[in-house]
């Protein structure tokens, strides 16, 4: 898991919610603050900011449920450094 | 029936790409007609072919899919010029925009492949259907269900004021399933499919409104349209949102047609000998419609451009340009009929079709009311309390 990633996504969720503490590890969907249009903005969050793209397989709720998991999902998403190999 | 109007058959029509393509579009083609198509209470075959060969129905899509990837500032510039010229045109275009934007968004490799390049010349036209009887808004409302069976999915309910419902060839429905809603690509040659028209509509009343059942109708497993669980409602969120920007821009076009029309007829009309456009309480009229219809321009183009940077801050950008755009156009729109006087009640003016259009765009994708609601979450969503 990247902190990067992690610390960007969490500062957009609490940036939206500011009156609420939300960690890295905390639920939203459990918390309450996930509705259609949160969840739309989180997935273009994500793509603008990372520069992937997410495909509809990809969109389940255990992908996004935390900042942290959200943030390993962006890991699995994007493309591979130049010249890294086995 | 009342016999539509229609312009001598051209030799070719030129591909719209902008603004300034559109406009000539719109003015050769549609504002000298609009109100024989609204009387008529449908759109010719003539104009939806001509739209095709001007490759207007969705030039968003990516080149992949036979669009030319048009940037959506610059779609918003179309959908105003439409809307400047007709209501029901760019009601058409919005739906057809929605259903072709969900398809090239959501869709497999395979939905793409195989309605893309048909929505994008228009050959295949759309329709969004989310409205029932007992649910407008509230999609939590939604009765009609999909329920999954070996081959598929079977689809029962009825959709009520589907936009181009009369003339649609795929809809995009939104259905129960289970506890969460999904979208189904349904087309309307399937057996079960039923298309009633719905006749004296207030407004946009070429835009062949009907309501739309579906009687134990059979789907293949390839009609669901994206992800199903937490996330079927992005489908929905984010078709809403370009529904939303169309009608934003075609409202900013009933302003500029109502502008136009005041400006024309104040010219020419005079009291006393004296040019009603030189009385202070006319001028007053126009030099707010100038002020609103640059201000909601920019709205829409504020919108437009967070869409191009795939920034989340444009679904707020787009409820802000559709609730200023549309009340705007429809606060115009009665002051163009009172500046035009007994005139502006008349068929031979475009005021009383602009009135009746303007106030159905303080309805459409989301009312007012639910767009004021919104915002002012957003406002107060903000706010460290």
């Amino acid at each position: 898991m990247s902190v990067f990633e992690q610390d960007q996504i969490l500062a957009f969720i609490r940036d939206r919610y500011p009156q609420a503490e939300i960690e890295a590890t905390d639920d939203i969907f459990g918390l309450g603050y996930v509705n259609s249009l949160f969840a739309m903005e989180l997935v273009m969050f994500v793509e603008k900011t990372f520069g992937v793209a997410i495909p509809n397989d990809e969109l389940r709720i255990e992908n996004f449920q935390t900042a942290a998991v959200m943030a390993e999902l962006v890991q699995r998403l994007a493309p591979s450094p130049a010249g890294a190999g086995i | 029936m009342t016999a539509l109007a229609t312009t001598a058959a051209p030799p070719g029509v030129a591909v719209v790409v902008d603004r300034e393509s559109a406009r000539e579009f719109v003015d050769e083609h549609i504002t000298p007609y609009a109100n024989d198509f609204e009387r008529a209470g449908r759109l010719p075959e003539e104009l939806l072919e001509r739209m095709s060969q001007a490759r207007l129905w969705a030039p968003f899509l990516p080149l992949e899919l036979g669009g030319t990837a048009l940037d959506l500032v610059t779609l918003g510039e179309l959908h105003e010029e439409v809307g400047r010229g007709c209501s029901s045109v760019r009601s058409l275009l919005t739906v057809h925009t929605m259903l072709s934007w969900a398809v090239a968004r959501w869709g497999t490799a395979e939905q793409r492949q195989r309605w893309g390049q048909e929505l994008a010349s228009g050959e295949t036209l759309g329709a969004f259907c989310l409205s029932e009887p007992g649910a407008g808004s509230d999609a939590t409302g939604i009765q009609t269900t999909a329920v999954r069976t070996a081959d598929g999915w079977v689809l029962n309910g009825t959709k009520t004021w589907i936009t181009n419902g009369q003339r649609a060839d795929l809809y995009l429905v939104f259905a129960r399933v289970g506890a969460s809603i999904a979208a189904f690509l349904v087309p309307r040659a399937l057996p079960g499919v039923g298309v009633r028209a719905i006749p004296e509509i207030l407004g946009t009343r070429a835009s062949m409104l009907a309501q739309v059942s579906f009687h134990d109708v059979e789907l293949g497993p390839d009609a669901l349209l994206g992800p199903s669980g937490f996330s079927s409602g992005m489908v929905l969120t984010g078709t809403l949102d370009l529904g939303r920007y169309s009608v934003a821009a075609g409202s900013v076009g009933i302003i500029q047609a109502c502008l136009d029309a005041c400006a024309s007829y104040t010219t020419q009309r005079s009291v006393g000998g004296t040019a009603i456009r030189d009385y202070q309480l006319i001028q007053a009229k126009v030099s707010d419609m100038v002020t609103d219809v640059r201000a909601g321009r920019l709205l829409v183009a504020e919108a437009g451009r967070l869409k191009d940077a795939g920034e989340p801050a444009t679904i707020v950008a787009t409820w802000v340009a559709k609730y200023f755009a549309s009340t705007a156009a429809a606060r115009h729109a009665a002051e163009a009929v009172q500046v035009h006087g007994a005139n502006g009640c008349s068929g031979n003016y475009p005021v009383a079709r602009l009135y009746r259009d303007a106030k159905v765009m303080e309805i459409i994708e989301g009312s007012n009311e639910i767009q004021r609601i919104t915002i002012a979450a957003e406002a107060y969503r903000g706010m460290a309390l």
